[in-house]
């Protein structure tokens, strides 16, 4: 016990004389939490509408007002001469072109209109077809706005759409339980291997080693500091959560410590193994890298799991932070009890006694 | 009951075999050498000792424990000097010692007598970080971290190698005195001149122990007669003194080269037969280590 002790002290020692470390794990989550909220981001903003209109009528007026006054879109040219707004569209100072035909107020009222064209730039998918998603639904809006107008009576709403758990569909709510997971992955994931094979490259762990120390005490007192870092990171990462974005949890925050737990158990253990495969720094870093693309590509992290194809969601089912992105989301926004997720809690256990079992087979005293 | 005892241990990694079939037992108390160049197998022989590796054949026991099945046992009473630095940089000398004393569960003050001589020397840097020592101080540190639970066998490999010739030497006189106090050490040196220092010595080239003996007596097996040669042209005399009939070998030694000769051997013919060359002298030496070394190397 006393070994231990004084391992885990030596362990907080270095980290804190290391000149980068302390800093890292301060700012890092920090820097995460405050800034990539705001950048990562799918809403689409700023689509550039060109109005061709050749209507000059008071339901184009009112049309060009409309895309003028929505906070998506913002108007930027009009002209009359359809063959300069294609001009602008093809110089990208423009995303999309409405085009109001001549006699359009005339046809509507005689219930046989000639058609409003939108044509779009869609080289960037997302921001094409979310723009012209925008448009169509100002203008229909204006057109029923006008309905309305002379008909008192009205169409009736046909749909309502009612978004559950993020009403206001806001993408940043979506993503920061995202980044907290990132942040785990490189914190509890990288620093523990790295530290481990700093000292194999400086070769203090032979002097370890000719020590009755066991293994087991040794890998522990190199983790514990790690994984207390990560609860750390995790509770600062929640704070500014809900400082900054107002964003809580529905659920209990007991269930989400519980999920961080196994999570890092299990990325530690990962990166452990990966650690005794390694001689240097720079054979882990890569080899970390590697899987940690992985792990945030296809972990359903950034893009959801249920829209991959059939082959890759069967391999997501090896990935750990598939189940903890599951966890925190659901618990997140949804406000999802233990007995709910219990078998992504199931399933972050197995991995978190697979890895740590591979971890220990795969450590060698002796070669 | 010997301190050390090796009976043909071998080790191969992969393709090269590091050490071969190597035997050789070290008494309770003594200093022993092992000299070799790089590669000779010494750190092997050292990571097999200390229980770092284990051998692909062979057995060999440290204080009575086997290396294999008693590993635990060793670890906590032998201590190892790696030849290269491998404390903690980023933790003070007092830290560092602390920090070992407390591994192998003793307190660095109660080890304090025996390491007190090496560590007085450093002990006004206690607070320095062990990463901005010198590196004679260095050496010291480790010295005292490897001896602060009081081993009965110290292995020390390579400690002088890249230290200035005083503190080698004072380094020497350390090791005297730790071996009063009845501890055994096997140290490895690339030095040759280093030897005399031992009880006994053993010269290593390739996996393989050469010869075993003190180094007094290890010269004496030198059974040629030896003589310095030199010249104003050193390297046309050594391919020049090659041919000449009656001699066995000739090589550089420092600023002469030595010549190994058969018994009939007369110098004063060898003069005459080379009489175009400049200032050539020829004078009779008595063979150190490093003759007998290079001796038994070609055999």
């Amino acid at each position: 016990m006393r070994t231990f002790k004084v391992l885990l002290r030596k362990e907080f020692l270095q980290i804190r004389r290391n000149s980068f470390l302390p800093r890292l794990i301060v700012a890092f989550p920090v820097l995460i939490m405050l800034i990539m909220p705001l950048i990562m981001t799918m809403d689409v903003r700023n689509v550039n509408v060109a109005v061709v209109d050749l209507d000059h009528s008071a339901t184009s007026r009112r049309i060009a007002s409309h895309i003028r006054a929505s906070e998506y879109l913002s108007f930027t040219v009009a002209t009359s001469d359809f063959q300069l707004a294609m001009k602008h569209l093809e110089k990208g100072t423009v995303d999309a072109i409405v085009e109001i035909p001549s006699g359009f107020e005339r046809d509507m009222a005689a219930a046989r209109p000639e058609r409003i064209s939108i044509t779009a730039n869609a080289v960037n998918a997302t921001k094409g077809s979310m723009g012209m998603q925008y448009l169509v639904q100002t203008i229909s809006r204006t057109l029923s706005e006008l309905k309305a107008e002379k008909s008192p009576v009205g169409a009736a709403e046909l749909i309502t759409v009612q978004n559950r758990f993020n009403p206001t569909l806001n993408y940043r709510h979506y993503m920061i339980p995202a980044l907290m997971i990132i942040l785990f992955i490189l914190i509890c994931g990288f620093l523990p291997a790295l530290s481990i094979v700093g000292e194999k490259e400086s070769g203090t762990i032979e002097q370890i080693n000719v020590t009755p120390v066991s293994r087991f005490t040794f890998t522990l007192a190199k983790l514990l500091p790690y994984w207390l870092i990560g609860l750390f990171v995790l509770t600062v990462a929640m704070c500014l959560a809900w400082a900054v974005y107002g964003l809580t949890p529905e659920g209990a925050v007991g269930s989400i410590y519980l999920g961080a737990i196994l999570f890092i158990l299990t990325i530690s253990g990962f990166s452990l193994t990966i650690a005794n495969y390694s001689e240097t720094m720079q054979q882990t870093m890569f080899v970390m890298f590697f899987f940690i693309m992985i792990f945030m590509l296809m972990s359903g992290l950034l893009t959801p799991i249920d829209s991959m194809p059939a082959w890759a969601r069967k391999i997501t089912v090896v990935l750990p932070p598939r189940y903890f992105v599951e966890i925190l989301r659901s618990v997140y926004l949804k406000g999802a009890t233990l007995a709910e997720l219990w078998s992504n809690y199931l399933a972050l256990g197995i991995f978190a006694t697979l890895f740590n079992t591979l971890a220990a087979v795969t450590y060698k005293k002796q070669a | 009951m010997n301190a050390i005892d090796i009976q043909s241990l071998s080790k191969r990694f992969g393709r090269v075999q590091a050490l071969d079939a190597v035997s050789f037992s070290v008494g309770k108390g003594e200093l022993f050498g092992l000299i070799g160049p790089d590669g000779a197998g010494k750190t092997t022989l050292f990571r097999l000792l200390t229980t770092l590796l284990t051998p692909n054949s062979g057995t060999a026991s440290v204080d009575g424990f086997d290396i294999v099945n008693d590993y635990l046992s060793i670890r906590s009473r032998v201590g190892y000097m790696p030849g290269r630095f491998s404390l903690y940089p980023d933790l003070t000398v007092e830290e560092n010692l602390d920090f070992f004393a407390a591994l192998f569960g003793v307190r660095a003050r109660e080890s304090y007598d025996l390491v007190a001589p090496i560590y007085k020397q450093i002990e006004p840097f206690r607070k320095r970080r062990a990463g901005k020592l010198s590196g004679g101080m260095k050496q010291k540190l480790a010295l005292s971290c490897a001896l602060i639970h009081r081993p009965s066998v110290l292995f020390l490999d390579e400690p002088t190698t890249g230290v200035d010739a005083v503190s080698r030497s004072e380094f020497w006189d350390m090791l005297a005195s730790l071996q009063q106090k009845g501890i055994t050490i096997l140290v490895s040196t690339p030095y040759m001149d280093e030897a005399s220092r031992c009880d006994r010595i053993a010269l290593c080239n390739e996996g393989h122990i050469l010869g075993i003996d003190t180094p007094n007596d290890i010269v004496r097996r030198f059974d040629a007669p030896l003589y310095a040669v030199r010249a104003s042209n050193m390297y046309a005399l050594l391919s020049a003194a090659r041919r000449i009939e009656g001699v066995a070998e000739c090589y550089p030694f420092g600023e002469v080269h030595h010549l190994v000769t058969d018994r009939g051997f007369d110098p004063s013919r060898f003069l005459g037969q080379l009489n175009e060359l400049d200032d050539l002298s020829i004078e009779p030496v008595v063979p150190t280590i490093e003759d007998i070394f290079i001796k038994w190397m070609k055999r």
